[in-house]
């Protein structure tokens, strides 16, 4: 057991008398890429805290290089050797990279010595293959290169146990082959990477060992080279899952509903994010849009719901001109329903009951609300309806939003915008941050969408999911679409093509 | 209005009067940007000059000098301090409601205690800091007299100012700061201990706020007299806003805010048969036309007036 760098034994945590962690055990080789499996609400996240000494373990020992420790603030973890880079970065977005690294650093003198910090992350950098400019503003770094700067901050305090909290649920496809082989370069320079994540073919692409968790218990512990996906999978959830691409039925598409025309769309800063895009999307068609991440797809979707105004070109639904209508009237009136990237900040309100985040969209109305009074009992009974339709796990329809797993978030804000029979339906990367269970109950709702003749438009970088809904896939890079593919016309090439700039043909 | 302008020696007087006015005023800005940079409202800037202002004259009375009463004043704004942070940084209590029960409190603590220790001598005028020449300076033509002529108080202000600056964007400490106004948890999980940094900010912002106080009794009017500060701490606040949360700007918001209450005594001065209350609604008037047309390019540091509990989702 001399390898071990760390290892723990019966850890439990409470949270107002819910285990979220009960009797783990675990141990961890040193030098091996150690990946961590479950679905959302497993208890990773916790024991990654516990292990970072952001929480207390009511029960159980944890133990560094044999010895027992009691790990009591993230500043004791890094004096240890752990690091961690978490799943929401902890960057400051106002701060130079160079500052974010110098924050908190240990040793710094009286005066901010930046410049040299900043050579050394450039030396960093370089040793890596990362290519961080220490002086840019975090803010404008795109999300992929945040996190290179986050592991550039654990690899400057010289962490030896470096933890990945679900690295790549923020990153594009692309992307996310030049995060594995970080991980990689981690391990070949001797660091330990402990790494949480509920991808399977992540796991089987680098991990050396995997422990599974379920309901915040270990189920299971292997060699990757000893399993396989499947076997993973079925560890993980329970169950058998359905790989495949689900069987949507034919379907004719009607008129064009959405049809948006030469749009451009600037960004806060200024800049020109979405540069003339033209689409249509028909009655009971689901229309992809693929590309990777920040490539204008956000400011597609705010522009077409209304949250921002676009520069020029013109967007109809059912043929009448919204571009200038406010968000309440594409909502109300033209039957716009939207399913946002952030749930935490534009989807939900996480300190209002599930009941009234289900009434969220349509509380002005009949039947919420009869002459400018809530019909509270109506909006209970709808809420309590939908939380059972749409499977939404909770404790009762009173409970805050923000202690629902994200999975459950999202299949509620679901619930919301398709119970109120739109038109046209704008989802934006719906299965972010979601397991395998709720990834499906997401897809289930947005065929079913399909099937009652809805427009979808479905922005995701998630290729495959993409492949799963959609019926024709516009790829969007630099603001612009290059290209329109069925599903059964893409390939890794073509759409890696597309996605990095070349052009096939530009309508959807 | 223009007889002022091309007199000289009236000019000087009113840049004089602006810096005096000013001084108070920019003592608790710059504390304020101290503490909201760290994500803390500073509400009770107001009620810290007043204790200030009360502290320093009770220290000379007691004592019979200023340097007392200097200490006192530091002392009476950091009790205020102390309450703020125990009760908006430690116990998460809303932070505008917090310093606006310390407001109160110092309000009626420093007119009850006044009666009670001053009494009778509450009139008296006390010794205070005389303004005194620096040599070379003080010889510049014009501006020499107005800017290096003057007490100990403003020549701290002079050297406070790039102080405060350097810290906030040129040390480790400022770092921290700025990280915990604008994301705490970031600040939190690179190992720096966020309550510690906050109550820190507070007690500095609220101690300069009462050193603020000190100099209205100790260089400018020699008594106590009740809720002297009367409205300072929000004109503050403005500043502080104006001068986007960094000590240079809210220094120089305070020079205006000054220059437009200097000008308004004198319009009351020269137009006496105007009602004086109409001209006491300048500065006032002043920093909201100040703070609209330089509303909107304002980033305030994200995380102010927010609490911050580890763990909490």
């Amino acid at each position: 057991m001399a390898d071990n760098v760390l290892s723990l034994h019966g850890i439990s945590k409470l949270f107002a008398g819910f285990r979220a962690l009960d009797g783990v055990d675990m141990s961890i080789s040193r030098g091996t890429v150690h990946a961590i499996l479950g679905e959302n609400g497993a208890g990773k996240t916790t024991l990654m805290n516990v292990l970072f000494g952001l929480y207390q373990p009511e029960e159980g020992e944890i133990r560094l290089n044999g010895k027992p420790v009691r790990i009591s603030s993230p500043r004791q973890a890094m004096t240890m050797g752990i690091g961690m880079i978490h799943q929401h970065f902890m960057l400051v977005d106002s701060l130079t990279v160079a500052e974010n690294v110098a924050l908190g650093l240990p040793g710094q003198g009286l005066s901010l010595d930046l410049d040299r910090i900043a050579a050394r992350l450039a030396e960093l950098s370089h040793e890596y293959g990362f290519d961080i400019d220490p002086h840019e503003v975090v803010w404008k770094l795109p999300i992929g290169m945040r996190q290179r700067v986050e592991i550039l901050k654990v690899l400057f305090r010289d962490a030896e146990v470096v933890i990945f909290d679900e690295p790549t649920s923020v990153l594009a496809p692309n992307e996310i082959a030049s995060f594995l082989d970080g991980l990689r370069r981690l391990r070949a320079a001797g660091r330990t990477v402990l790494f949480i994540t509920h991808k399977l073919d992540e796991v089987e692409a680098v991990a050396d060992d995997v422990t599974i968790m379920q309901h915040g218990k270990v189920s299971a512990r292997m060699k990757v080279a000893q399993t396989d996906a499947r076997d993973m999978a079925r560890k993980m959830v329970g169950r058998e899952v359905v790989h495949d691409r689900m069987d949507k039925g034919d379907i004719a598409p009607g008129a064009p509903i959405l049809q948006v025309s030469d749009l451009v769309v600037e960004d806060a800063r200024g800049i020109e994010a979405v540069k003339g895009v033209t689409l249509s999307v028909r009655a009971g068609e689901v229309l992809g849009v693929a590309g990777v991440d920040g490539n204008g797809q956000a400011e597609l979707a705010n522009a077409i719901v209304g949250l921002l105004a676009p520069k020029s070109g013109s967007v109809l639904v059912d043929d009448a001109d919204v571009t200038s209508a406010s968000v309440h009237v594409r909502r109300q009136r033209h039957r716009v329903s939207y399913v946002p990237e952030d749930r935490h900040h534009t989807g939900l309100v996480l300190d209002f009951s599930i009941a009234q985040n289900a009434m969220l969209r349509d509380f002005t109305a009949a039947p919420f609300s009869r002459g400018g009074v809530v019909q509270t009992r109506t909006v209970r009974e709808k809420a309590t309806d939908w939380v059972r339709r749409y499977d939404v796990r909770m404790r009762g329809i009173d409970q805050k939003v923000r202690f629902l797993s994200g999975g459950n978030q999202q299949k509620l804000i679901f619930a919301r915008e398709v119970e109120s029979d739109p038109r046209v339906l704008i989802v934006m990367q719906p299965t972010k941050g979601l397991d395998v269970g709720a990834i499906e109950a997401v897809q289930r709702t947005v065929i079913a969408e399909r099937a009652a003749g809805k427009a979808v438009l479905y922005i995701s970088t998630e290729l495959e999911h993409i492949l799963t809904v959609a019926d024709r896939i516009a790829v969007m890079c630099a603001g612009e679409i290059t290209g329109v593919l069925t599903p059964d016309e893409v390939t890794t090439e073509r759409i890696g093509a597309l996605m990095g700039g070349l052009h096939e043909g530009a309508e959807a | 209005m223009l007889t002022l302008l091309s007199d000289p020696q009236a000019l000087a007087d009113l840049l004089g009067t602006s810096l005096r006015l000013a001084v108070p005023i920019a003592f608790a800005a710059i504390g304020g940007v101290i503490s909201e940079r760290s994500g803390v409202f500073n509400v009770a800037l107001e009620g810290c000059i007043l204790g200030g202002a009360f502290g320093a004259a009770v220290g000379t009375y007691l004592f019979g000098t200023p340097v007392a009463g200097l200490a006192l004043a530091v002392v009476v704004a950091l009790i205020a301090g102390l309450i703020l942070a125990g009760l908006a940084v430690g116990l998460a209590i809303n932070q505008l409601v917090a310093g606006i029960a310390i407001n109160i409190l110092m309000l009626g603590m420093t007119s009850y205690l006044a009666r009670l220790i001053l009494g009778a001598d509450a009139t008296t005028t006390m010794p205070g800091f005389e303004p005194f020449a620096l040599p070379g300076l003080s010889a510049i033509p014009f501006f020499g007299p107005i800017l290096f002529d003057v007490d100990v108080l403003t020549y701290a202000l002079y050297l406070l100012v790039p102080f405060c600056w350097w810290a906030i964007y040129r040390t480790p400490w400022g770092l921290s700061l700025r990280a915990i106004g604008d994301y705490p948890v970031a600040a939190d999980s690179a190992g720096i201990s966020v309550p510690k940094v906050r109550t820190f900010a507070v007690l500095i912002s609220c101690a300069l706020a009462g050193m603020g106080g000190a100099y209205i009794v100790l260089a400018q009017v020699h008594v106590f007299t009740e809720n002297m500060s009367a409205g300072k701490g929000f004109i503050a606040l403005a500043a502080l806003i104006l001068g986007r949360w960094n000590p240079v700007g809210a220094f120089l918001a305070c020079l205006f805010f000054g220059f437009s209450d200097a000008l308004q005594l004198r319009l009351q001065f020269s137009a006496p048969d105007v009602p004086y209350q109409l001209f006491s609604m300048v500065p006032f008037v002043a920093s909201f036309l100040a703070l609209v047309v330089f509303a909107g390019k304002v980033r305030p540091p994200a995380a102010i007036g927010t609490r911050y509990i580890r763990g909490g989702k």
